[in-house]
C-alpha cells in the first residue's frame, strides 16, 4: 500500500513556486529557456575523463527526486550517438584523452560540452602529474566551466543554462 | 474509400500518433511512484522532434542494411497497428493480416533490428541482437499457445473476430482459460518491449542492454524511428491486451457516438495497463538474463493451462 | 494430352544429352553442355508440373524412352507438385552449376572446422559435377512419376547412388569419403526398409500398378508394419532426428549446386515418399499414425534448428535446419493423418495442402541460401563463419540474395516461408475439432513447438547473415572477397524471385495444390466450400486470413509515407561517416565483434540440457609466476549424445557380428560351393512352404 499512497501529491521534488532557494531561480529559469533549445529535450552524456567521482555524486543528485532535472526534460543517455551535451568531469587522464575526443566525434551536430568541477579547467590537484593531459578545453571545445570542487547540482544545471544560452548554430564543430 | 477504409487508416494514424504519449504516460507514472514530479507526458514527442532535426551518424563500416532497418522496423510496427482492432471490430483491414501475422510482422522488425545491431561491427551491437533474439525466440511458444487460446474460443485468428466473438460471449471473458492466456500474454508483452523485469529501458550499463545495445549506434532520424516504433510496440502489446480480454467499449455500429466511447474506452483500458506497467516497474528488479527463460516458461505453463482449460471447458 | 507424354520425353532426352555432352567434352564447352542440358530438362520438368497442376487429371506415361519392361510411370497432380520442385531448383542449380563449376579464383582451400585435410586442393572435376547434375535430376524425375513398385525402387537406388557420387565428386577430401560412407549406409537401410514395405504393399509383385494397390485390403497388422517401415525408409531419405546422422555430413561436403539440389529437392522424396504410400495408396489410418509423424517431426524441427544455431560452418547450419524444415513438414503430414482418422476433411487438406507448400517454399528458400553459401566458400575459401564477415560490401548482389532466403527461412512476412507455416498454424488451431480431449492437446503443443522452432530459425538466421556477409572482415580471404559471376548470381535470383512469388500469391498456389490432395484421395468436403476459400488477394485457412499483397503493398506504402514525412518534417541534415561507437577504445579490429558461437552462446546456455556442452579452458602460466598468462585455450563442444545413444552401439554390434561372420570365409571353394549348395536348397524349400 505504501506504493500506492506515493501516486498521491507526495512528491519531494522541490517546486517551482515563489522562494528565494537560488536553485529554484536556476530551475524557473531552465523550465523557461529549454523551452527555446533543443525543443525542451536535452539528451546528456556523461564523460568522466578522470575525475575523483566527487563531481559524479553531484552529477547524480540531478536525477534524484529532489533535483529531479527530468521534469525540464533532461536525461541521461547511454551513447553519445543519442546526445545533445556533453557533461565532461576531472582532469583529462592520458588515457582518457583519446575516448574523450572520440567521445565529441561520436556526438551528433549540434552538440554542446560542459565541463565540470575545477579539476575539469585548470587540472586542480593532479596538475603536473605525468598522467594528466590538460583540462578538458585542452582536448575538446567547450562550452561553459562549472567551477567547484565538487560544483552543488545547482551549479551543475546553471551551467547547462548557460551553455543553452549560446546560441546552438554558433557552436563550433 | 469506404467509411471502413477511412476508420482503417484513423486507427492506425491514432496509434502511432498516440503512442509516444503512452510511453510519456508511463514514464511520468513512474516518477511520481519514485517521489519524483517527473517529465512532461509530451515529453516522448519533443525528443522525437528534436532528433529528427539533429545529424545522423553512420559507421564506417556499416552497409546500407543500418540505414534500412529504422524504416523496416518502422513499418512493419505501424503495419500491426494498422491490423489491430483499436475502435471498432468487423473493419474488412483484419482479413488482411491475422494474429499469426501480426506476431510475424513484429519478428520481422525484430530481425532487422537485430541485423542493424552487428552491422557496424560494434560488440554492444553484436551482443544486444544476441540477447534479443534469444529472448523472442523464447517467447515465440508462448504466443503461439496463447493464440490457440484465444483461437479456440472464438474459432477465428481474426483479430476482429476475436473482439467480437467476444462481446457476444461476455461470459467468456471470466473463463479460467481467458484469465490464463492474459497472464501468459502480460509476461510476453513485458518481454517483446524490453520492460522490466526483463530488459531495463533506462539502463545505461552496456553489459545489461538487450533492446537499449543495439541501439547505441542508432542517431538522428534513424533513432527516432526506431524509438517512435518501439513506442507503438508498446502500444500495440497493450491495445492486443485491453481489446482482446476486455473487448466492452469496441464499436460494432460505425456511428460517432459509439466511436467516441470506443475511444474513450481505449484510453480507459490503456490507462489502467499503463498503470500497472508503471507499478511493475517500480517494484521488480531487473531478471539476470538467464533467469528470463524461466519467467517464460513460467508463462509457456500459463498459456498451456489456458489451452487446457478451454479445450476441457468446451 | 499427347503434349505431355512429349514434355516427359524432352526431359528425358535433355538430360542424358546434358549427362552424356558434360561427359565426352572438356572445359566450357563440357561446362555449358552440361548446364545446358540439366537447364533445358528442368525447365520442360516444369512445364510438364505446370501442365498436369492446371489440367488436374492423372495421365499415364507409356513407353517414356527406354522400353525395359515393368517400368510404369504415370504423372498427377501429387507428381506435379514435386516435378515444380525438380524443376525450379533444377534449373537454378543448372545456370548457377556452370558458373560454379569453373574454377574458381585463386584462394588456399581452407580447411572448414573440425577436420578436413589442411593445404589447397584441386578444385573438383568439372565433368563429373554436369554428369552427376543432369543424372540426379533425370532420377528425381523419374522417382515422382514411378507408378509401381518396380520403378519406385530402381529411381530410389539410382537417385540414392547418383547423390552419393556428388558426395564423393571432392574424393580428395577425408570428410567426403566419411560423409559418403554415412549415406550409403543410411540409404541403405532405408532402401532395404523401402523393398520391405513395397513388397508388403504390393503382395509380392513389385511390378503392378500402384492403382491395383490402392484398392488392396490389408488387414491391420501388416498396414501398422507397412506404415513403420515407411516412417524408416522415408525418414532416413528426409533426414528425420535420429535418422539424420548422414545429412549434416553429407551436404555441406557436396559441390553447392549438389548441396542445393540435395537439401532442397533429394530430401523432399522422402516426404514425396510418404505421401505417395501412406495417405494415397493406404488412404491414411488410425491416429497414432499421425501421432508418430508429428511428435518425430517435432522432434526434428525442433533438434534440427538447436544443432543449426551452434554451428559455424555456414553449409552445416544450412544443412541443420533443412532437418528443422522437414520437421515443420512432418508435423504437419502427421496432423493431417490425425485429423483424417478422425473424418476431419477440411482440416487435413489445410495440413496437407500447408505440407506441400512448405516442401515447395523450403526448396526454394534452402536452395537459394545454399547457393549463396556456396558463392560465398568459393570466393572466400572457407565455409567457416568465424573467418568471414563484411561481404556485403564485397559481394552485394550475393549478400542481397541471401538476405532473402535468410528472411524466407525465418519465416517473415510476406515472403513464402511464412505463407506455408501460416497455413501449417492455421490447421494445427483447428486442433479442438478433435473429440478426444487427449489427443486435441497434441495440437497447442505442436504449435508451441513450431512457434518455437520458427523463432529459432530467426535467431538462426540472424546469425547466418549477420556473422557471415555484416560488419568487418574477419580474415584476409574475407576481405579480398570477390562477387560471384553472373551465372552463379543468375541461378540465386531465380530462386529468390521464387521466394518472393510463393510468399505474395498463395492464393494462387494454394488452390492448385487443392488438385494434389485429389490425387491423394482427400476430396472436397461437401458442397459448400471448396477445401481451401480463397480471395482475390489472401488466402483463408480454416480460422483466419490473410493477404500477403496487400500486406505488402501496405509495407512499401508505409515506408514510402515515412520517407516523404521525414522530408516534409526537415530532418534532412546530411549523414556523417564515424567510427563506430565502442565506448572511445582506440582502434576497433575484426576480433572485437561478435562471432557465431558468441551469437549462439545464451541459447546455448537455455537449453543445455539437450546440448550436454563441455566446456574446455587452459591456461598456460608462465613457469616463474602464474600470474603471467602466456597463452589461454578454450574449447566448445556439443556432445553430439544421439550418436552415442543409438549408432555407437549399433555399429559396434553390427562389427561384432561382421567379425563372426568373417569365420565363415575359409577362403576354400569347396566351402564356398556348399554354402551354395545350401542357399539354394533353403530357396527352394522356402519357396514351397510360403506359397
Amino acid at each position: 500500500m505504501a506504493l500506492f499512497t506515493r501516486l498521491l501529491p507526495s512528491t519531494v521534488t522541490e517546486p517551482l513556486g515563489a522562494g528565494e532557494h537560488d536553485a529554484l531561480h536556476v530551475a524557473r529559469e531552465i523550465d523557461r529557456r529549454a523551452q527555446r533549445l533543443f525543443g525542451r529535450a536535452l539528451a546528456i552524456r556523461e564523460v568522466d575523463a578522470g575525475s575523483c567521482n566527487g563531481c559524479e555524486i553531484e552529477i547524480s543528485g540531478l536525477t534524484g527526486p529532489i533535483y529531479d532535472m527530468e521534469r525540464f526534460g533532461m536525461h541521461f543517455v547511454a551513447s553519445p550517438r543519442h546526445a545533445d551535451l556533453l557533461l565532461v568531469t576531472g582532469p583529462v587522464t592520458r588515457n582518457m584523452e583519446v575516448p574523450l575526443r572520440k567521445t565529441y566525434e561520436a556526438t551528433p551536430d549540434p552538440k554542446l560540452v560542459v565541463a565540470v568541477g575545477d579539476c575539469a579547467r585548470t587540472c586542480g590537484v593532479f596538475r603536473g602529474s605525468y598522467a594528466v593531459a590538460g583540462g578538458v578545453g585542452d582536448i575538446v571545445p567547450v562550452d561553459v566551466f562549472v567551477a567547484g570542487c565538487p560544483p552543488e547540482p545547482t551549479d551543475i544545471l546553471r551551467g547547462i543554462l548557460a551553455a543553452l544560452d549560446r546560441r546552438i548554430p554558433e557552436v563550433s564543430r | 474509400m469506404t467509411a471502413t477504409a477511412w476508420l482503417a487508416a484513423v486507427q492506425t494514424l491514432l496509434a502511432v500518433g498516440l503512442a509516444p504519449g503512452l510511453a510519456g504516460v508511463v514514464r511520468r507514472l513512474k516518477a511520481r511512484l519514485q517521489g519524483r514530479i517527473g517529465p512532461p507526458i509530451g515529453q516522448p514527442y519533443r525528443e522525437l522532434r528534436k532528433l529528427l532535426q539533429k545529424e545522423p551518424l553512420v559507421a564506417h563500416h556499416a552497409s546500407w542494411l543500418f540505414r534500412a532497418t529504422p524504416f523496416i522496423v518502422f513499418a512493419t510496427t505501424v503495419a500491426v497497428a494498422a491490423l489491430v482492432p483499436l475502435l471498432a471490430v468487423g473493419l474488412p483491414i483484419y482479413a488482411v493480416g491475422d494474429l499469426i501475422v501480426v506476431v510475424y510482422l513484429l519478428l520481422a522488425g525484430t530481425f532487422f533490428l537485430a541485423l542493424a545491431g552487428l552491422d557496424p561491427g560494434s560488440p554492444f551491437g553484436g551482443m544486444g541482437a544476441s540477447r534479443e533474439m534469444t529472448i523472442a525466440a523464447l517467447a515465440e511458444p508462448v504466443i503461439g499457445v496463447a493464440i490457440f487460446a484465444l483461437a479456440l474460443t472464438a474459432d477465428s485468428t481474426n483479430l476482429g473476430r476475436i473482439a467480437a466473438r467476444m462481446l457476444a460471449h461476455p461470459a467468456t471473458a471470466v473463463s479460467p482459460g481467458h484469465l490464463l492466456a492474459f497472464a501468459a500474454l502480460f509476461i510476453v508483452t513485458l518481454a517483446e518491449t524490453g520492460r522490466l523485469p526483463v530488459d531495463n529501458p533506462s539502463t545505461h550499463l552496456e553489459l545489461t542492454m538487450i533492446h537499449e545495445a543495439m541501439l547505441l549506434e542508432y542517431s538522428g532520424r534513424y533513432l527516432a524511428l526506431l524509438e517512435w516504433a518501439a513506442d507503438i510496440k508498446l502500444f500495440v502489446f497493450f491495445a492486443l491486451l485491453a481489446n482482446l480480454f476486455v473487448p466492452w467499449g469496441l464499436a460494432v455500429t460505425l456511428t460517432p457516438l459509439a466511436l467516441a466511447v470506443a475511444l474513450g474506452a481505449l484510453a480507459l483500458k490503456l490507462g489502467v495497463l499503463a498503470l500497472a506497467l508503471a507499478l511493475l516497474e517500480t517494484r521488480v528488479a531487473k531478471l539476470r538474463l538467464f533467469r528470463v527463460p524461466e519467467l517464460l516458461s513460467v508463462s509457456f505453463v500459463l498459456a498451456l493451462l489456458a489451452v487446457t482449460a478451454s479445450l476441457l471447458g468446451r | 494430352m499427347p503434349s505431355a507424354l512429349w514434355l516427359a520425353r524432352a526431359v528425358m532426352l535433355a538430360y542424358a544429352f546434358g549427362a552424356v555432352g558434360a561427359l565426352v567434352s572438356r572445359g566450357r564447352a563440357g561446362r555449358a553442355l552440361g548446364a545446358a542440358g540439366a537447364l533445358a530438362g528442368s525447365l520442360a520438368v516444369l512445364c510438364l508440373g505446370v501442365l498436369v497442376l492446371a489440367g488436374g487429371t492423372p495421365l499415364p506415361l507409356p513407353s517414356l524412352v527406354f522400353p525395359i519392361s515393368g517400368v510404369l510411370l504415370r504423372v498427377d497432380s501429387l507428381s506435379a507438385v514435386f516435378l515444380l520442385i525438380i524443376g525450379l531448383v533444377g534449373s537454378a542449380a543448372a545456370v548457377y552449376g556452370y558458373g560454379y563449376s569453373a574454377p574458381a579464383p585463386g584462394h588456399p582451400v581452407e580447411p572448414a572446422t573440425g577436420g578436413g585435410a589442411g593445404g589447397p586442393r584441386p578444385h573438383p572435376d568439372p565433368r563429373a559435377m554436369g554428369t552427376l547434375l543432369n543424372l540426379l535430376l533425370a532420377t528425381m524425375t523419374l522417382q515422382v512419376l514411378a507408378d509401381n513398385a518396380f520403378t519406385f525402387l530402381f529411381a530410389w537406388e539410382a537417385m540414392s547412388l547418383a547423390t552419393c557420387l556428388f558426395v564423393l565428386t571432392d574424393a580428395a577430401d577425408p570428410e567426403a569419403v566419411r560423409a559418403a560412407r554415412w549415406y550409403l549406409g543410411m540409404s541403405h537401410a532405408g532402401f532395404a526398409a523401402l523393398v520391405g514395405l513395397l513388397l508388403l504393399l504390393s503382395g509380392g509383385d513389385l511390378t503392378i500398378p500402384f492403382e491395383v494397390v490402392r484398392q488392396a485390403t490389408l488387414t491391420a497388422g501388416v498396414r501398422d508394419a507397412v506404415f513403420l517401415l515407411a516412417v524408416f525408409a522415408f525418414g532416413t531419405k528426409a533426414g528425420l532426428v535420429p535418422l539424420h546422422v548422414w545429412l549434416p555430413m553429407a551436404h555441406p561436403v557436396a559441390p553447392s549446386q549438389a548441396s542445393a539440389l540435395m537439401s532442397a529437392v533429394v530430401l523432399k522424396m522422402g516426404i514425396y515418399g510418404l505421401l505417395r504410400i501412406v495417405v494415397d495408396l493406404m488412404h491414411g489410418g488410425p491416429a497414432w499414425w499421425g501421432g508418430v509423424l508429428l511428435g518425430a517431426g517435432a522432434l526434428s524441427a525442433v533438434f534440427g534448428i538447436l544443432y543449426a544455431l551452434l554451428e559455424s560452418d555456414l553449409k552445416r547450419l544450412l544443412a541443420f535446419s533443412s532437418i528443422e524444415n522437414i520437421g515443420i513438414i512432418w508435423m504437419a503430414i502427421g496432423a493431417g493423418l490425425i485429423f483424417l482418422s478422425y473424418g476431419l476433411l477440411l482440416p487435413a487438406s489445410v495440413a496437407f495442402a500447408g505440407a506441400l507448400y512448405h516442401a515447395l517454399n523450403h526448396a526454394a528458400f534452402k536452395g537459394l541460401l545454399f547457393m549463396g553459401a556456396g558463392a560465398v566458400q568459393r570466393s572466400t575459401g572457407t565455409r567457416n563463419m568465424e573467418r568471414l564477415g563484411g561481404l556485403i560490401g564485397t559481394m552485394p548482389w550475393t549478400a542481397g540474395l541471401f538476405l532473402i532466403g535468410a528472411a524466407a527461412v525465418a519465416a517473415l512476412p510476406p515472403l513464402n516461408g511464412f505463407a506455408s507455416e501460416w497455413l501449417i498454424f492455421q490447421a494445427l488451431l483447428e486442433g479442438f475439432r478433435i473429440p478426444q480431449p487427449s489427443t486435441a492437446l497434441l495440437m497447442p503443443i505442436a504449435v508451441g513447438i513450431l512457434a518455437l522452432a520458427s523463432g529459432l530459425t530467426a535467431a538462426c538466421f540472424v546469425k547466418a547473415f549477420g556473422i557471415t556477409f555484416l560488419a568487418i572482415p574477419r580474415s584476409p580471404a574475407a576481405e579480398r572477397a570477390s562477387e560471384a559471376p553472373f551465372s552463379m548470381r543468375a541461378g540465386m535470383a531465380l530462386l529468390a524471385a521464387a521466394c518472393i512469388a510463393l510468399g505474395l500469391g498463395p492464393f494462387v498456389v494454394v488452390p492448385r495444390l487443392s488438385g494434389a490432395l485429389e490425387a491423394m484421395g482427400l476430396t472436397a468436403p461437401g458442397p459448400p466450400s471448396p477445401p481451401l476459400v480463397t480471395r482475390p488477394l489472401g488466402i483463408a485457412g480454416t480460422t483466419g486470413q490473410m493477404s500477403p499483397v496487400l500486406l505488402a503493398a501496405g509495407l512499401l506504402g508505409i515506408v514510402a509515407l515515412v520517407h516523404i514525412g521525414l522530408r516534409l518534417a526537415g530532418a534532412r541534415a546530411p549523414v556523417r561517416r564515424v567510427d563506430a561507437w565502442g565506448c572511445g577504445r582506440i582502434r576497433q579490429t575484426p576480433r572485437m565483434q561478435y562471432t557465431s558461437a558468441a551469437f549462439a552462446e545464451p541459447l546455448r546456455r537455455v537449453f543445455a540440457e539437450l546440448y550436454r556442452p563441455t566446456d574446455d579452458l587452459t591456461v598456460h602460466v608462465h613457469p616463474a609466476s602464474e600470474y603471467f598468462v602466456q597463452s589461454i585455450e578454450y574449447h566448445a563442444a556439443v556432445s553430439p549424445w544421439i550418436d552415442r545413444l543409438i549408432y555407437r552401439p549399433m555399429l559396434g554390434l553390427l562389427t561384432r557380428i561382421a567379425g563372426r561372420v568373417r569365420a565363415m570365409q575359409g577362403g576354400s571353394l569347396h566351402l564356398y560351393l556348399l554354402y551354395l549348395c545350401v542357399a539354394l536348397l533353403v530357396a527352394l524349400l522356402a519357396s514351397r512352404w510360403l506359397g
